[in-house]
């Protein structure tokens, strides 16, 4: 049985077990392949180790996102600094901060644009809901209008913490992920 | 309270001149759109950079349904990219303006947001989810020499024009702007700025808040400049109160004003090296910046938004820790900064890339209203803490950082040079706090006497304004945001014209705008 784990944090200290459970309880349904299953497991390591996030930003959280990079908070130690700046090499996209209606199409191509599988962070209240703007007349109510998205990260902006709480989730779910003839396959639901 | 006279529609475009010539008010601070009711109106904010004098003047029309003003944008060209504001949010149209295109929001967006009757939540206006169609096409309404009006067509960029599109999704914009750039080889011909894409209609919002709650907002404009934001709104209210906060909370709040400059500065030092592809250089900023972000923590409780100062004081009393960790931290700083030009700024190839690039005149710099550091790397004096000194700025000793050479290299040393210059203002402060209340005792529910309210700090990246209308609510009838940020983007396309498409990226750089803040 897979198991959503990663190295030096121990599996009790998230929350949210439950969902990525159901995840690997509904892969096992039709009975894992031995082999594939090895195969799936090292592809999936490998692959949740080195995401490649673009560099997006709208707005504060971009400056945090930014400080993720930076000495202090280091993203490298988890394998996600090679941020790209084009949406074709990169694996995942942080929404940091807010989607208005003009920004939204070109959210939209930017993600188009990415190679799968991918993965979607909404990062900070804007991007989760609209946050502090969810009344204005110009700013979408969430991301997830739009886009699939895996993981939430709130806060206004979140701290850098809660961003690697964000991205560890993200990577566990990319463990417990089918791989070949899964996710490497998905057809365009769009 | 300020008055503001109105000048009838017929004469405006003569008072005008008569005060741009006459009075010397070369500066415009601000051109902000109204809506009286029953008619559709301009403020002007002007300033005389010889003077000293300030003035607001108004005009208006009682045409809602085609309201025309003559447009100033020839007189100060800081009025080109607010009458195109004005225009978005009130569809109000400026005669012999060369480009009424819309500023922020989308070309196909209908009606006007800002209008007392306009409901721009409905169904009017969905999220459209197919890509903007750019025009290249533009229209002005031009008046002829009998006295009447026609529209005209004015072509941004010609059919045959070699035109590369540069953002909203672009690392070197610094957030999402867009540029269209003409380019002749390598060099620029002409450059449409594209803005809007982080519009999120903040001044409309806030006519539906109450003052503290608006308060929330200002942090997130210029989230590099959170403090002064706030600052400058809750200075506006007090003000229109008559309420005098304790010299405790004007202490704490000029430091804490420094403090999120020097952080600002350290941040536009390791973008831009990080623009001009120095890495390293990213880490040391960041590195120290860090350092800040503690010690804002600690007090305020956030990192980037703080959220800290209120209406009548502050949320909380400085830490304990509060004075020991700035000092540490200005020695600290101060034994490290030397590493910063070590790495950057005598290489020969910054230097290169940013001496004699982007020269912006002193006469410019005061047509488009580009204050803070840019201004002052072109010459112009226009330090608000110096000349119209707030909180605790009497009471310190310091420099006004001016330089005259107005490139790339001057607008990057002038904030090198001004991190000194608040850690000197600091230190005066951080030994002296004297006791008192950090918070007045306010009303439960505030409400500002009618009239105009304006009031400026010195934000990170120039001056930032806030203006008040009130009818004595608990809300604002009209509240407007004196972006430091549009200005430079407006001058963007005088100073890169010639220049080489890689310029772009340094004189972008070196402006140091906050697209929230632009756009807000």
């Amino acid at each position: 049985m897979k198991k959503p784990e990663i190295k030096s944090i121990p599996y009790e200290e998230f929350t949210d077990n439950e969902s990525l459970e159901k995840i690997v309880r509904e892969l096992n349904q039709n009975g894992a392949g031995v082999f594939v299953g090895a195969i799936d497991d090292i592809i999936n390591w490998g692959r949740s180790n080195s995401f490649w996030p673009l560099t997006f930003a709208t707005s504060c959280c971009g400056i945090e996102f930014m400080a993720l990079g930076a000495a202090r908070y280091d993203m490298a130690r988890f394998g996600f600094e090679v941020a790209r700046a084009s949406p074709r090499q990169a694996d995942i996209i942080l929404v940091c901060g807010t989607i208005t209606n003009k920004m939204a199409p070109v959210l939209k191509r930017l993600y188009d644009q990415m190679p799968d599988p991918k993965y979607v962070i909404a990062v900070g209240g804007c991007a989760v809901s609209g946050g502090p703007f969810k009344k204005s007349y110009h700013v979408v109510n969430g991301v997830d209008q739009f886009l699939p998205v895996d993981v939430y990260i709130p806060g206004c902006p979140p701290r850098p913490e809660a961003f690697y709480y964000g991205l560890m989730q993200l990577q566990r779910k990319v463990k417990v992920e089918k791989f070949l003839g899964g996710v490497n396959r998905k057809e365009d639901q769009a | 309270m300020i008055t503001i006279p109105e000048i009838p529609l017929d004469q405006f475009r003569d008072e005008a001149l008569k005060l741009r010539n006459e009075k010397q008010m070369d500066y415009l601070i601000n051109l902000v759109g109204m809506d009286w009711g029953d008619r559709l109106g301009v403020v002007y904010q002007l300033e005389s950079t010889v003077t000293g004098e300030q003035i607001a003047v108004s005009t208006s029309t009682t045409d809602r349904e085609k309201p025309e003003l003559p447009s100033v944008c020839d007189i100060w060209k800081a009025a080109n990219f607010k009458e195109r504001e004005v225009y978005d949010y009130f569809g109000i149209r400026f005669i012999n303006h060369p480009d009424m295109r819309r500023l922020f929001l989308r070309n196909d967006w209908v009606g006007y947001p800002l209008r007392k009757d306009d409901d721009p939540t409905d169904e009017r206006n969905p999220l459209r989810m197919e890509n903007e169609t750019t025009i290249d096409t533009t229209t002005e309404l031009e008046l002829n020499p009998d006295g009447t009006l026609k529209d005209k067509e004015n072509m941004i960029f010609e059919d045959r024009e070699y035109v590369v599109n540069i953002g909203p999704q672009h690392p070197a914009t610094h957030g999402v702007l867009r540029f269209r750039v003409s380019l002749e080889g390598e060099t620029i011909k002409k450059i449409d700025a594209n803005c809007g894409y982080i519009h999120r209609g903040i001044e409309k919002m806030s006519e539906n808040l109450t003052y503290p709650q608006i308060l929330a907002l200002t942090d997130r404009l210029d989230y590099l400049g959170a403090h002064q934001n706030r600052h400058a709104l809750c200075m506006c209210i007090e003000k229109a109160l008559g309420v005098e906060v304790s010299d405790r909370v004007q202490y704490i709040r000029t430091i804490m004003d420094e403090l999120q400059r020097i952080d600002s500065h350290l941040l536009f030092y390791s973008c831009l090296c990080m623009d001009l592809g120095a890495l390293t250089a990213f880490f040391y900023g960041f590195r120290d910046r860090e350092k800040i972000l503690d010690i804002f923590e600690e007090t305020c409780g956030g990192r980037l938004i703080m959220n800290y100062n209120t209406i009548g004081g502050v949320q909380a009393d400085i830490h304990p820790d509060f004075v020991r960790k700035v000092k540490e931290f200005i020695v600290h700083l101060r034994g490290i900064i030397h590493e910063y030009h070590d790495i950057f700024t005598g290489n020969i190839i910054a230097t290169q890339r940013m001496k004699g690039v982007g020269v912006l005149t002193r006469k410019d710099a005061i047509s488009f209203g580009a204050t803070g550091g840019t201004g002052r790397a072109s010459g112009w004096a226009c330090d608000v803490r110096k000349h119209k000194p707030y909180a605790a700025y009497a009471k310190v000793d310091f420099k006004e950082i001016v330089y005259q050479e107005g490139d790339s290299f001057a607008r990057y040393m002038v904030r090198m040079d001004e991190i000194m210059e608040s850690m000197r203002i600091i230190e005066q402060l951080i030994d002296n706090i004297p006791e008192g209340n950090f918070q007045e005792k306010m009303k439960p529910i505030i409400r500002v006497p009618a009239g105009f309210y304006s009031s400026t700090v010195e934000g990170s990246r120039g001056e930032f304004g806030v203006f008040i209308e009130s009818k004595g609510e608990k809300s604002p009838y009209r509240l407007h945001f004196r972006s430091t940020g549009l200005p430079l983007v407006s001058l963007v396309e005088t100073i890169t014209c010639g220049a080489k498409i890689a310029d772009l990226i340094t004189i972008g750089g070196t402006l140091d705008y906050v697209v929230p803040d632009i756009d807000r």
